[in-house]
């Protein structure tokens, strides 16, 4: 009972306290959470990622009232909603680009976790987490994709349900079952709808919510990677290098939003299609079944793994390999934080050795996803002269050594990460 | 390792992008605030355009954005259809256009998104005369097009010239080069205003909402130094 005694406030909010609790919630997770006080430029992209995840889902709500989940009228309900709902095309664009930059935010706010070890001890259930929240806003992102019922959205979709038919002996019957008929139709825009509007949003948001409480059960890592409740106030027991979330990283964070809006805002006024890369041109021609487009290449965000997946040979005429590996560089990220053996977290105390890795994994990163938006043929071939690759796409043979570079970031994680010569980390943090 | 890298990131960014076989595209006169070329875009467009293509997610009162009052649409433009509130529909059935020309006329709402400005700029253009084919036309940017010239009359009768790769004019039209130029200009800024509406409206409003953003960042980054002043 020692909660309602030391609850002072009178009135309403009193009235509230009694029978909720809100305002130990408040102080549980805003005034009174503790948080590292040198959080840099790193640390803004987890709050601009709830950000945007609000958005989507109001802006979402939004669209709900005027699209129409139909084959029929898709793609019409859609520039209706461009062009006769007032401020619609505001409306869509947010949504639009949102979704590309929800991406830019979530690629950034992992980038940060493998950089600073946020995923190691105690940390690796909010990892866990965040990972699962990655995996479902691939499938919320592609979902929603093929609701524009426009060419890619079209043959992206038949492009990645025939991905689940290259599985051994289920593959074909679970490929219709997932598309609900012998290929992409109504039925299957009715059911990715679902999936879109309700089915992954509540998961998405029930996950995000176990990804905070887990974060403010352990509390948050630092670009120091020092653990700062081992240095704690004697009289207090606050650790020294804390400061209360709120103000001081509600008001710090109003500029990393400021700043993301600026952005944010500067594409949707000025150029809502960002050069075909958040909305494709393609995808203003409505599907149609019978015209299959010369390339197709899925949205910006999927491209690395799609590289991936083009990369790897088919092997006896089966091109589950290709899918399985494409799995498999996603859900490897899972292991992460038992993969590295490293005693200390940050990337400022470890070696030459991880940096080095880190870099080469994200070159790799970066031009899988560079080379899953061009066609294979991008950089010519090699000339037949040569032994072996001669004659073949030089793109594929990138994609494949950048592809390898790629899984051994992770695969050799345990030997570098041992082998690797850190330095001393301090016990109190630096400030930026 | 180092050297590697920027190795691998010159080859990516200024890597030769591919040959392909697709013709220089023509760079179209497109300029939104020009409003007597949207007119008179608008004028060609629903006179040569809408009678075989619908432009159907467009409504006749949306040319209002292009300066045109609600009498002169009704009087001079809605041909059609009955209401200024109607869309840009067509009477062809797409059943009846597909026995007829092959291939049902795709509507044109947002033609200038998905294939660009230059491409419809171009197409207009690169009409030829080509007794192979059954309307008796082809066309240089899009081989085998289903469409016959139908602007034949004012471009007059181009020749396809295999050894230099161009088109000749051989038959005069009853407009100069210059003039129908400006006739397809026209049209496909009329067709870049058509597959959005709203963009010229949605740059203004772009505008303020930045400068009131810059404002707010100067507030805010104040702000957040009056509060951490004190953290060290």
């Amino acid at each position: 009972m020692a909660k309602i005694e030391n609850n002072k406030s009178g009135g309403l909010l009193g009235w509230v306290d009694e029978r909720f609790p809100l305002s130990s919630f408040i102080k549980n997770h805003l005034t009174e959470y503790y948080a590292p006080k040198n959080f840099n430029f790193w640390y803004f992209f987890g709050a601009l990622a709830l950000f945007v995840f609000v958005m989507q889902i109001l802006t979402g709500i939004f669209l709900t009232m005027h699209y129409k989940p139909d084959a029929e009228e898709a793609f019409a309900s859609v520039e209706y909603i461009m062009r006769d709902v007032s401020f619609g095309w505001l409306i869509r664009y947010m949504h639009s680009t949102g979704s590309s930059l929800f991406f830019v935010v979530i690629y950034l706010h992992m980038f940060r976790s493998l950089m600073y070890g946020s995923y190691k001890k105690p940390r690796e259930l909010l990892w866990l987490f965040g990972v699962l929240i990655f995996l479902l806003l691939m499938a919320e992102a592609f979902f929603g994709y093929l609701l524009p019922w426009g060419q890619m959205s079209y043959w992206g979709a038949q492009v990645i349900v025939n991905l689940f038919a290259t599985i051994p002996f289920i593959g074909p019957d679970l490929a219709e079952w997932v598309r609900g008929d012998y290929l992409v139709s109504d039925a299957t825009l009715n059911r990715f709808f679902a999936f879109h509007v309700i089915a992954l949003p509540l998961a998405l948001a029930g996950l995000i919510f176990g990804h905070l409480i887990a974060l403010h059960e352990v509390g948050s890592n630092n670009p120091d990677g020092v653990d700062i409740k081992q240095v704690k106030d004697k009289k207090t027991g606050i650790p020294l290098d804390a400061i209360p979330f709120h103000p001081y990283y509600t008001v710090k964070d109003l500029i990393g939003l400021t700043v993301f809006l600026i952005v944010f805002t500067s594409i949707i006024f000025f150029a809502p299609e960002m050069g075909g890369y958040f909305l494709e041109h393609n995808n203003f021609v409505p599907a149609n079944p019978l015209v299959t487009p010369d390339h197709i290449a899925p949205v910006w965000y999927f491209t690395p793994f799609y590289s991936i997946l083009r990369a790897v040979p088919p092997i006896m005429g089966s091109q589950f390999p290709g899918v399985a590996a494409m799995g498999l560089s996603v859900m490897i990220l899972f292991l992460v934080p038992w993969l590295d053996k490293s005693p200390v977290r940050s990337i400022r105390y470890k070696g030459k050795l991880f940096k080095k890795w880190l870099t080469a994994f994200v070159v790799s990163f970066l031009v899988l996803g560079y080379l899953g938006t061009e066609p294979s043929y991008v950089w010519g071939q090699f000339s037949s002269a040569l032994p072996i690759i001669g004659g073949g796409d030089i793109a594929t043979f990138a994609a494949r050594i950048f592809t390898i570079i790629y899984f051994l970031f992770f695969i050799l994680m345990p030997i570098y990460s041992k082998k690797d010569v850190t330095k001393k980390v301090p016990n109190r943090v630096t400030m930026p | 390792m180092k050297n590697l890298i920027l190795i691998i990131i010159c080859v990516c960014f200024f890597a030769p992008t591919y040959a392909t076989d697709q013709i220089k595209l023509l760079s179209a006169p497109v300029d939104l605030d020009d409003k007597s070329s949207l007119q008179r875009g608008a004028r060609n467009f629903i006179n040569y355009c809408l009678n075989c293509h619908s432009a159907s997610y467009m409504r006749y009162n949306q040319l209002k954005l292009i300066g045109l009052s609600e009498e002169t649409i009704k009087k001079d433009l809605l041909f059609t259809a009955d209401k200024i509130g109607d869309p840009m529909d067509i009477s062809m059935q797409n059943e009846n256009a597909k026995v007829w020309f092959g291939a049902a006329p795709p509507n044109l709402s947002v033609t200038a998104r998905s294939r660009g400005a230059d491409w419809i700029y171009s197409y207009l253009r690169g009409f030829y005369r080509d007794s192979s084919r059954e309307m008796g036309w082809n066309n240089t940017v899009y081989q085998n097009s289903a469409m016959p010239h139908i602007l034949w009359e004012l471009q007059g009768e181009q020749f396809y010239d295999k050894t230099s790769n161009s088109l000749i004019l051989q038959k005069k039209g009853l407009l100069n080069p210059e003039e129908y130029d400006q006739f397809i200009g026209d049209i496909t800024n009329f067709m870049v205003f058509v597959s959005e509406p709203n963009q010229q409206k949605r740059k203004q409003i772009g505008y303020y909402v930045l400068a009131f953003l810059l404002l707010l960042l100067v507030l805010v980054i104040n702000l957040k130094k009056e509060y951490w002043k004190n953290i060290k």
